[in-house]
C-alpha cells in the first residue's frame, strides 16, 4: 500500500471515528434527555453547522499525527504532489460521491412527501454525506489500485 | 464495438536510458511514481501534454513511446461479413 492509499484509508477511518464520536456525543448530551428537540430545526441548523467545522480540524489534526507515525515509522516523507491522474481519481470519487448524495437527498425529500416526521428528513441527509464521503474514499482506493 | 488499445514502450526506453528509475521518470515529468507505474502497467493513459513531457525526456517522438491500436470486434466483424 502506497502512500496515497494510505492517507486514502485514514481520511476514511478518521470519516467513521469524527462521525461515530459527534453523533454519540450530541445523542448523550441532547436527544438522550429530551428526545421532543428531535423536532426543533435549530438544534439541526446548529447541529449540521458545528459538524463540518469539527469535521476539518480533526481530519488535518488526525493527518497531522498520522504524517508524524508515518515518517517515524517507515522514515517516508507524505506524497503532497497532485498529479493530473490523483486530479481524474478525485473528479471520478467525487462524481460517485455526488450521485449517492442525491440519492440520499431524494430519500429525504421522499420521508416529508410521505409525511414522516421532519428529524427523519435531517437524519437521511447526515447519512447520506457521511456514506457518500466514506464511498468517495473507497472509490479513490479502487481507482487507484485497479485503474479506469 | 470496436476496442481502442493504447500501448507504450516505457519499461523498454527506461532500460535502454541507463537502466532510469521510475521516480527519476516522474520527477522529470512533474508526476508522482504511481502514475509511471500505472502507465507502464496500462491502468492510465496519460493526457497528451504527459505523453508529449515522457517522450521528450527520452528525446523521441511521440509514436516511438506510445502507439495506439484499434482492435474490431470479432463478433460485429463476422456480422458484418454477412450482410
Amino acid at each position: 500500500m502506497d502512500n496515497k492509499e494510505k492517507q486514502i484509508l485514514v481520511t476514511a477511518i478518521s470519516l467513521v471515528l469524527i462521525f461515530g464520536c459527534y453523533a454519540l456525543y450530541v445523542y448523550n448530551k441532547y436527544i438522550a434527555m429530551n428526545f421532543a428537540i428531535l423536532n426543533d430545526f435549530k438544534f439541526w441548523g446548529t447541529a449540521f453547522l458545528i459538524l463540518i467545522p469539527v469535521t476539518i480540524v480533526a481530519q488535518i489534526i488526525i493527518h497531522i499525527i498520522f504524517a508524524i507515525i508515518n515518517k517515524m515509522v517507515t522514515n517516508e516523507d507524505m506524497v503532497t504532489l497532485r498529479d493530473e491522474r490523483d486530479k481524474l481519481i478525485e473528479l471520478k470519487a467525487i462524481q460517485i460521491s455526488h450521485w449517492i448524495f442525491t440519492l440520499g437527498f431524494l430519500l429525504a425529500m421522499g420521508s416529508q412527501a410521505i409525511g414522516m416526521p421532519h428529524y427523519s428528513m435531517f437524519i437521511t441527509l447526515i447519512v447520506a454525506g457521511f456514506i457518500s464521503g466514506i464511498i468517495s474514499e473507497i472509490a479513490k482506493i479502487y481507482f487507484y489500485r485497479k485503474g479506469f | 464495438m470496436s476496442k481502442q488499445l493504447i500501448s507504450n514502450h516505457i519499461r523498454k526506453l527506461r532500460f535502454n536510458a541507463d537502466e532510469m528509475t521510475q521516480q527519476v521518470l516522474a520527477d522529470k515529468t512533474g508526476v508522482t511514481r504511481q502514475t509511471i507505474v500505472a502507465i507502464e502497467n496500462g491502468k492510465y493513459f496519460p493526457t497528451l501534454e504527459l505523453a508529449f513531457r515522457i517522450a521528450r525526456v527520452f528525446n523521441l517522438p511521440l509514436e516511438e513511446v506510445f502507439s495506439f491500436h484499434v482492435e474490431e470486434d470479432t463478433n460485429q466483424t463476422t456480422n458484418k461479413k454477412i450482410k
